[in-house]
């Protein structure tokens, strides 16, 4: 007994759970694609089947193009800034120093706090005349007063914004997963490489960094699906604005499926996520596999 | 000596050079929601004002607004409402089937918790426009029983694969030994390793809760009424009368409702971060 299994009482135990879990995630994901495939509007109950309908007009539809880019440039973008700064954080944070803990709450907030609170916190610093950040542009005489840019107001500006944002809020989220990895690997392995006369660089880049590799690759991973799955920042920040200029595909699905009635063209939009989280999910697993065999 | 001693210094130096710079980025937003809530408008809204400091006596104006002008209260109560029933779905839900998956299936359960762990990667940004034609379907447009139908669909999943971790450390002799005191094996379950969880179903609780605070998607696509809505979205959309921003209020609201969250996720954060790295760290 013990060790042996009881399929009856296990699959009774599971299946609520995994019951909830076909409704609620399989059954709308499944519903998504009929809609994308049909023309389903809110307030009307008639739905017709129109084959890639949808698909070939959200392809030519500029937004849409816009949308993408802006996807693929938020999420390649800020999981550049933050594998950069969140790995220098964590060498840093590594060692125990006095007020560890205080300063380890201060740098975790972004992640913890709720994003929608913390973009209107940024929405504030980057306020069209009383933004911080102008402020002191403006003291350090960079700018004569009023003529300091509009940091949510111009396209460019707007993007890198959104960008920044963004990096804010994953860095403490990656650099706890980097702290995690680093206690893992043997302490002798760093001793060893001083021994040898490997200096710090030489100790970070070669002996370290391939040995965090599986680490990173997962925060990177998750990083990935957080950004380019997350319509909030812009939402909040910039509603899409100006002009479409931020607008990603889940904020576009929203402007489209639910404010403009229109089902059909935004669940379209909103599967177009599908390929890269596909993807991802592909190489979460293979991360997962190799931890496991080796 | 003299030029090791003082290359030691540099590095000391660089080193809280780094985290300074890094830590004061990474906080500044919540300092300036600090400074904002407690100032006067007349400060606030006088551009030669240096904004970093208080150029007029501090005040509680804001927060007298935020308390008695605005829905706020309302919003935080929601809030905890649907977090606790969320909370109370998900543990019935996830305790058995993590411990099903964990002790009672053999190969095919590692294979149902992998795809378990996979609908964690299906963002509410994808489900959202269906889910809102069968919240309108099931007549819950507006109402908090559409989060909460919906919320266990993606804190279930992450709590069965943190729960399982928990429930496989624990030894098999214990849960044998139980049985051959006479107890079925569900008996065991809910008698002696329930128990003995504690902090594995502490740190569900928890997060689960912090989930349901950070959720923004569905808040915004069901919920349209003031009165109904949660903390996440209350305060961005509601708070803004028109065009005007109230500042101050806002400021101190985004604090008042992030502190609180920001410090228990502290306290658990370490082993959120342990279901999250997926075996790649040992």
């Amino acid at each position: 007994m013990g060790a042996a299994q009881s399929p009856a009482l296990g699959a009774v135990m599971l299946a609520p759970a995994v019951l909830y879990i076909l409704l609620l995630v399989a059954g709308p994901f499944l519903l998504a694609i009929f809609y994308a495939f049909s023309d389903a509007r809110i307030g009307n109950t008639e739905l017709h089947f129109v084959g890639l309908e949808n698909f070939r007009s959200i392809l030519q539809s500029r937004s849409f193009r816009i949308a993408v880019r802006n996807s693929f440039v938020f999420t390649i973008g800020s999981q550049i800034v933050v594998i950069i700064v969140s790995s220098i954080l964590a060498i840093v944070l590594e060692k125990p120093f006095r007020g560890r803990g205080v300063i380890r709450f201060l740098v975790l907030l972004p992640w913890v706090a709720p994003i929608a609170l913390g973009a209107i916190g940024w929405k504030w610093i980057l306020d069209s005349i009383y933004s911080v950040i102008s402020w002191v542009l403006v003291a350090l005489h960079l700018y004569k007063p009023f003529s300091a840019p509009m940091w949510l107001g111009e396209p460019h500006l707007a993007i890198a914004s959104v960008l920044l944002v963004h990096s804010w809020r994953l860095i403490p989220f990656s650099t706890v997963i980097l702290l995690a990895g680093r206690t893992a690997i043997p302490k002798d392995i760093p001793e060893a490489a001083a021994v040898d006369g490997a200096g710090f660089w030489r100790t970070e880049f070669l002996i370290l960094l391939p040995m965090m590799m599986p680490i990173i690759s997962v925060a990177v991973l998750f990083g990935t699906i957080f950004t380019f799955t997350d319509m909030t920042v812009v939402y909040i920040l910039t509603a899409g604005g100006p002009f479409d200029s931020t607008q990603v595909l889940p904020s576009l699905a929203f402007t489209v499926g639910i404010q403009g009635s229109d089902l059909a063209a935004g669940a379209a939009i909103s599967l177009s996520l599908v390929p890269l989280l596909v993807i991802v999910a592909y190489l979460m697993l293979r991360v997962a596999h190799r931890a496991e065999v080796t | 000596m003299q030029t090791s001693l003082s290359a030691h210094a540099l590095r000391k130096l660089a080193h809280v050079l780094v985290i300074t710079l890094i830590t004061v980025a990474l906080a500044f937003p919540f300092y300036w929601m600090v400074v904002t809530s407690f100032k006067q408008n007349v400060d606030l809204y006088t551009m030669q004002n240096n904004p970093f400091i208080f150029n007029a006596k501090p005040t509680l104006d804001h927060l007298t607004f935020l308390f008695t002008q605005t829905r706020f209260v309302r919003w935080l109560g929601n809030t905890t409402f649907v977090g606790v029933v969320v909370v109370s779905i998900t543990l019935v839900f996830a305790l058995p089937a993590a411990y099903s998956l964990a002790r009672l299936s053999g190969r095919w359960g590692e294979r149902v918790g992998i795809g378990i762990f996979l609908t964690y990667l299906v963002p509410p940004t994808l489900l959202f426009i269906p889910l809102s034609r069968v919240i309108a379907y099931l007549g819950l447009q507006d109402s908090l029983w559409a989060l909460i139908l919906v919320y266990p669909s993606f804190t279930v999943p992450f709590s069965i694969w943190l729960l399982m971790g928990f429930f496989k450390a624990i030894p098999r002799e214990l849960e044998d030994a139980a049985m051959v005191d006479g107890l079925t094996r569900f008996g065991a379950f809910v008698k002696m390793v329930i128990p003995i969880s504690t902090s594995g179903i502490l740190t569900v609780v928890i997060f689960t809760f912090t989930l349901v605070t950070q959720e923004f998607v569905y808040a915004l696509t069901f919920l349209s009424s003031e009165a109904n809505q949660m903390i996440g979205t209350g305060i961005p959309i509601f708070l803004v009368r028109g065009d005007v921003y109230y500042w101050g209020g806002l400021m101190a609201a985004c604090l008042i409702a992030s502190l609180p969250i920001a410090l228990l996720y502290n306290l658990f954060l370490d082993r959120f971060i342990a279901g999250f790295t997926v075996g790649a760290v040992k």
